[in-house]
């Protein structure tokens, strides 16, 4: 049968196969690898001149997809967690510390209290895939102006719940020019139903204008810091620990 | 026949500039490696969708594995809902140590080899950047030397001749001696649709994927249908670029490779005798 197949392919292969195993070679170097990153720097630094504080384009109830598919961890096991899911997160206390001037924290009641926002918006995987969801949470925005970031703090820090792959406990950071996005949310609810525990109870963030990965689920603590140094692999989040991108908005 | 006209020579004419043929070959790794490490970054989800969201339950085309009856692995592409089998290549291929993997395309195809979504990422966006500069700055040269008005735009002349020229493309039959100075009608239009048309749509289509630049690129999302369409238009115009490419190096090979060749490296292009004489003789 597939002789041909083979035939072609092996052709194919020989022409593609040097290039293919120089890119792999060159993707093992440290030289190689920070030379082509300054290419996010650039998209960082263009996208957010272009981009500003534009907002992200908002859906109708009509748009919204029937399954908001989850992704990553999608029921933590760790036993502190499963004890606060069992009490319907009666006793879950988010703290919010590190360079800000009066650390809080706050009851999921206490969140919910807060300044929030509802917004249908699109889910963009780095991946490839969308989906669409209808969120309502408290302003991160309006979180920060009551714990007073201090003039040293350029990132916040989201740690969650969740180990991925059993390996380290997942946390994301963002820009704290993003945090105070007026659609940049601590959500608590997705499509007019508390948020579900495969998406991320009680509390995930939505930073919209950036991938998924960066939206941290099952939030327990958030912190404000000047680097992201010294914070498990340093590069600010669980898969930027593993490659990707700390800009993801491309 | 054979041996008069090959030793009757054309003259040497200088055909490319130094600055078209270094954006020509800059041009030409970009394309490349963009393709190589797209598929690297469609393999994270060789699926295609249409619309804003992806609609698991109907993707447009869809690669995917699975077990036969045998237990051996089975490639499968399915377009439109016609399922191919596409064992080997897409689908499920052999890695490079030997096993059969699910994958969309095989290691052979995508940069890096293995999978590994966050390095095809990486390169994707660094070539990108450069094929963007690189064709900004070539199209700027070729308004400002007049290259695209002079060289590129059909003439009107041109335009009488299309019939003629899509047929002697057809018979492989090419412009010979003053004719083969300048661009024919369809390599006039070919040029120009890659310059103009399918270089800007791809970088566009790649915009209007990134969430950050869709906060400002509303009307854009809103002309192609949506951020899934945008993807799926991405991946058909690599198509196009690849299907411009394979007629682009089947029209060298004909028309002589090693002439067209010296003429992107060096400049220098020796003019094809005129055919008529041949003709007469044969």
């Amino acid at each position: 049968m597939n002789r041909r197949r083979f035939l072609k392919g092996s052709i194919l292969s020989a022409a593609t196969l040097p290039l293919a195993g120089c890119a792999d070679r060159l993707s093992r170097t440290d030289w190689a690898v920070n030379l082509l990153g300054y290419a996010e720097r650039l998209s960082e630094v263009v996208q957010r001149a272009i981009a500003g504080d534009a907002l992200a384009r908002e859906y109708t109830e009509a748009d919204i997809s029937p399954v908001f598919r989850p992704n990553g961890s999608t029921d933590p096991s760790d036993p502190d967690y499963r004890a606060l899911a069992a009490n319907g997160f009666r006793d879950y206390r988010l703290r919010v510390g590190g360079a800000v001037e009066h650390p809080m924290t706050l009851s999921l009641e206490d969140i919910r209290g807060l300044p929030d926002r509802t917004q249908i918006t699109r889910h963009d995987c780095v991946e490839g895939w969308s989906v669409i969801g209808k969120w309502r949470g408290a302003r991160l925005g309006a979180l920060l102006d009551r714990i007073g970031p201090r003039p040293n703090a350029r990132y916040v820090v989201f740690h969650c719940a969740d180990r991925l792959y059993g390996e380290d406990n997942y946390y994301e950071s963002i820009a704290i020019a993003d945090a105070y996005h007026p659609q940049t949310l601590l959500a608590y609810e997705l499509n007019d139903e508390s948020l579900p525990i495969a998406n991320g109870a009680p509390v995930r963030l939505r930073c919209e204008r950036q991938l998924g990965y960066k939206m941290a689920k099952y939030i327990m603590r958030i912190e404000l810091v000047e680097s992201l140094e010294g914070i498990q692999g340093g590069r600010g989040g669980f898969w930027e620990d593993r490659g990707y991108q700390w800009y993801a908005g491309i | 026949m054979l041996r008069r006209t090959a030793r009757r020579r054309g003259p040497l004419i200088y055909r490319h500039t130094v600055a078209v043929r270094v954006m020509h070959w800059i041009n030409v790794g970009c394309l490349l490696v963009l393709l190589l490490s797209g598929f690297q970054i469609f393999n994270a989800r060789p699926d295609l969708y249409w619309g804003q969201a992806s609609d698991f339950d109907a993707p447009l085309l869809s690669m995917g594995a699975h077990r036969a009856a045998d237990g051996s692995v089975v490639g499968t592409t399915t377009v439109l809902g016609h399922r191919f089998d596409t064992t080997g290549v897409l689908g499920a291929s052999r890695s490079a140590s030997g096993e059969m993997e699910a994958r969309g395309f095989p290691h052979w195809l995508t940069i890096p080899g293995p999978r590994w979504l966050a390095m095809g990422r990486t390169w994707h966006f660094f070539f990108a950047w450069l094929f963007v500069v690189n064709g900004m700055c070539f199209i700027a040269y070729s308004l400002w030397t007049r290259h695209l008005q002079r060289d590129l735009v059909p003439t009107r002349t041109d335009w009488r001749g299309i019939g003629r020229s899509i047929v002697d493309h057809l018979r492989l039959r090419h412009p010979t001696g003053e004719a083969a100075r300048r661009y024919n009608v369809l390599q006039r239009l070919a040029y120009l649709v890659v310059l103009l048309a399918f270089g800007p749509g791809i970088v566009l289509m790649g915009l209007a994927m990134s969430p950050t630049m869709d906060s400002v690129l509303g009307w854009l999302l809103h002309i192609v249908g949506g951020r899934q369409s945008a993807r799926t238009l991405h991946f058909l115009l690599a198509f196009a670029l690849v299907a411009f490419v394979a007629i682009h190096v089947f029209e060298v090979i004909v028309t002589g490779v090693w002439n067209n060749l010296r003429s992107m490296i060096t400049g220098y292009y020796r003019l094809p005798v005129a055919r008529e004489d041949s003709r007469d003789e044969s």
